[in-house]
C-alpha cells in the first residue's frame, strides 16, 4: 500500500517535471533554419562537384589539358578535350565534361591535378528530374559564371546615380566573352 | 429591431440560431485547434510550426479543409456503407448536441436543461459508439484492433470520469451547469476546483478528470484508437476526404466539449477569478488555457502502452476517484454546509 502510494506520488511528480521541461522549450526561440529563405554556412573544406578554377593573372582557366584528372578518376567520369592555340606555350581546355552521375565525389581528381586548376565548388541544389543535367561541362560553366559576374557588375554600374559610383573593375576580368573556342585567341593576345 | 429580437428569441428561430452558432463555433474551433495543434507542436520542439499559407500560416486551416473538401469519398469495396459512412456524424453530433447546454456566460447558452450534466455524459457515451462503428465497418484489420482499443480504453476511462461527475454532483447538488457555475461566484477561492474544505482532494478530483477527458477523446498520451505507427490511423484507416476530416474535426470538437465541463465543472465556468467583470471573456480564457493543456500534454508525455493505459485507470483512477467520492460524501454528511 505504502509503496504503491509512493510510487503514484513520484510518477505524479516527474509528470509535472516533464511538463515544465516541455514549457521552458516552448518560450525558447526556435532554431530552425527556414532553407529556402535563409541557408547554412557552406563549410571550408564541403565537397560540391569539381569546377574550374580561373587564372587570376589572365582570367583563363587554370587547366592546360595535361588529362592527369582524367586518368586519376576511378570511375572514369571526367572527359578534358583542348588546343593548343598557335603562339601560345600551353595547351588551353575547350571542354571539361564531368559526368556526375558516376562522380563519388573521392576528390583524386584535385589531388591529382598538377596546378590547382580545378577544386570542389560550393553548388549543393543539384536536383533535376532529367539526368542530363547531371553531364554538365564546366568549362562552359565558368564562362556562364563569369559572364553573370559581368552583367552584376554592369547593372551595379549602371545604377551608379543611386549609389556612390565604384573604382572600375580590375583589368584581370576581360570583357564579356561567348562560349567556344574564342577565348583561346583572347590566351594568345594576353599573352 | 424589438420586434425582431422578440421574433428571433421566440422557440423555432431560437433554436436555429443556436444550432447555426454552435456549427460556427465548433467548425472554427475545431480548424484552427489544429493550427494552435500545429504551432504549439513546433513551438514545444523550437520549430515554427506552419508559416506558409496566409501570415504566421494562419491560413493553414483553411488549405487543409479544401484539400479535404475536394478529395473523393471512396467508400472501399466490402465496407458496411451505411454504418461506415454514418459513423464520421455520429461522432461529431455528440459534441454538437454537449455543448447545446454549455452556459458560455450567465446568460448565453443554447439551453438551460436541469440536466445538463446528464445529458452531456448521455450524448458522450455515444462517441465511443461511432468510434468503434468507424473502425468495424471498414472492414480493415487495423481499424478493428482499433475499434476493440477504443472500446475498452472508453469503458475503462468513463467510469472514474462518472465517479468524479458523481461527486461534483454531490458537492454542487445539481445537475444544471449554469447553477454550477452560479455556486461558483466571488473569486477564484470559492472555484470547485479550490473548495478544499469540502473535500481536501479537489484538485486531484480535477486531474482525474482531466486525465479521463484526455482518454475519452482518445488524445495523447492515450491515442490507442489512432496509434498511426502501430495501426496506420486506427479506426479511420479507410476514411479519405472529408469522411477523415469530419473524424478529424470530431476529436477537436470533443476537446471542446471536454474543457468546456472542466471550465464550468471546476474553474468557475464565466465568474472572474476576482470575483468581479465575470463574464463570457473568462470561460474562454479557462477553457483555452485547458486546450493549451492538452495541447502541451499531447507532446510532452509518449503513447502509453495499452496495459500501462488500462492499469493506470483500473488500480489507480478508479480506486482513487472511488476514495474522494467516499471522502466528499463523509465530509458533506459531517460538516453540513
Amino acid at each position: 500500500m505504502k509503496t504503491g502510494l509512493t510510487e503514484i506520488l513520484s510518477g505524479l511528480k516527474s509528470l509535472f517535471a516533464g511538463m515544465w521541461i516541455t514549457l521552458r522549450e516552448f518560450f525558447k526561440p526556435t532554431v530552425t533554419v527556414r532553407y529556402p529563405y535563409e541557408t547554412l554556412k557552406i563549410p571550408p573544406r564541403f565537397r560540391g562537384h569539381i569546377e574550374l578554377v580561373r587564372d587570376a593573372a589572365t582570367g583563363q582557366p587554370k587547366c592546360f589539358v595535361c588529362k592527369l584528372c582524367e586518368k586519376a578518376c576511378p570511375s572514369d567520369c571526367i572527359t578534358v578535350e583542348g588546343i593548343k592555340p598557335e603562339g601560345a606555350r600551353r595547351k588551353t581546355v575547350t571542354t571539361y565534361r564531368l559526368d556526375f552521375t558516376k562522380c563519388s565525389l573521392c576528390g583524386s581528381c584535385v589531388e591529382a591535378c598538377r596546378d590547382g586548376a580545378i577544386r570542389f565548388s560550393r553548388e549543393y541544389n543539384l536536383a533535376s528530374v532529367r539526368k542530363e543535367d547531371f553531364i554538365m561541362d564546366l568549362f562552359k560553366r565558368l564562362e556562364a559564371q563569369q559572364l553573370q559576374v559581368e552583367q552584376s557588375e554592369a547593372a551595379a554600374n549602371s545604377g551608379a546615380d543611386l549609389k556612390p559610383v565604384q573604382p572600375p573593375p580590375p583589368t584581370a576580368t576581360p570583357p564579356a566573352t561567348p562560349a567556344g573556342p574564342k577565348p583561346c585567341e583572347q590566351t594568345v593576345e594576353v599573352k | 429591431m424589438t420586434s425582431l429580437s422578440h421574433i428571433l428569441s421566440t422557440e423555432p428561430y431560437r433554436l436555429l440560431i443556436a444550432l447555426a452558432a454552435i456549427m460556427a463555433f465548433v467548425g472554427l474551433n475545431a480548424a484552427y485547434l489544429v493550427w494552435v495543434e500545429r504551432k504549439g507542436a513546433g513551438r514545444f520542439q523550437r520549430r515554427p510550426g506552419p508559416t506558409e499559407v496566409g501570415p504566421a500560416g494562419l491560413l493553414q486551416p483553411i488549405a487543409d479543409a479544401l484539400k479535404l473538401l475536394s478529395k473523393q469519398l471512396i467508400v472501399p469495396a466490402g465496407v458496411d456503407s451505411t454504418l461506415f459512412r454514418v459513423a464520421p456524424m455520429l461522432v461529431m453530433a455528440p459534441a454538437l448536441a454537449g455543448l447545446a447546454v454549455m452556459p458560455f456566460s450567465e446568460s448565453l447558452a443554447a439551453r438551460n436543461i436541469n440536466v445538463g450534466l446528464l445529458m452531456i455524459f448521455a450524448f458522450g457515451s455515444i462517441n465511443v459508439i461511432a468510434i468503434m462503428l468507424g473502425g468495424w465497418s471498414s472492414r480493415n484489420k487495423y481499424a478493428i484492433i482499433s475499434a476493440a482499443r477504443v472500446v475498452s480504453q472508453d469503458v475503462a476511462y468513463e467510469i472514474p470520469m462518472l465517479l468524479v461527475v458523481i461527486t461534483m454532483i454531490m458537492l454542487t447538488g445539481t445537475m444544471n451547469l449554469n447553477e454550477i457555475v452560479r455556486a461558483q461566484a466571488g473569486g477564484f477561492w470559492h472555484w470547485n476546483l479550490f473548495r478544499l474544505w469540502t473535500n481536501p482532494l479537489m484538485p486531484v478530483t480535477f486531474l482525474i478528470f482531466f486525465i479521463c477527458m484526455l482518454a475519452e477523446t482518445n488524445r495523447a498520451p492515450f491515442d490507442m484508437a489512432e496509434a498511426e505507427s502501430e495501426l496506420v490511423a486506427g479506426a479511420y484507416t479507410e476514411y479519405s476526404g472529408m469522411g477523415f476530416g469530419v473524424f478529424f474535426m470530431a476529436e477537436y470538437a470533443n476537446i471542446l466539449l471536454g474543457c468546456s465541463l472542466a471550465t464550468v465543472l471546476f474553474l468557475g465556468g464565466w465568474q472572474s477569478p476576482f470575483g468581479v467583470f465575470s463574464g463570457l471573456i473568462w470561460f474562454l480564457l479557462k477553457m483555452y488555457f485547458l486546450v493549451f493543456s492538452v495541447v502541451w500534454v499531447r507532446w510532452t508525455f509518449p503513447r502509453t502502452q495499452f496495459y500501462g493505459l488500462l492499469n493506470l485507470s483500473w488500480k489507480i483512477l478508479i480506486p482513487v476517484s472511488l476514495f474522494t467520492l467516499l471522502l466528499s460524501s463523509a465530509l458533506l454528511k459531517i460538516m453540513p454546509s
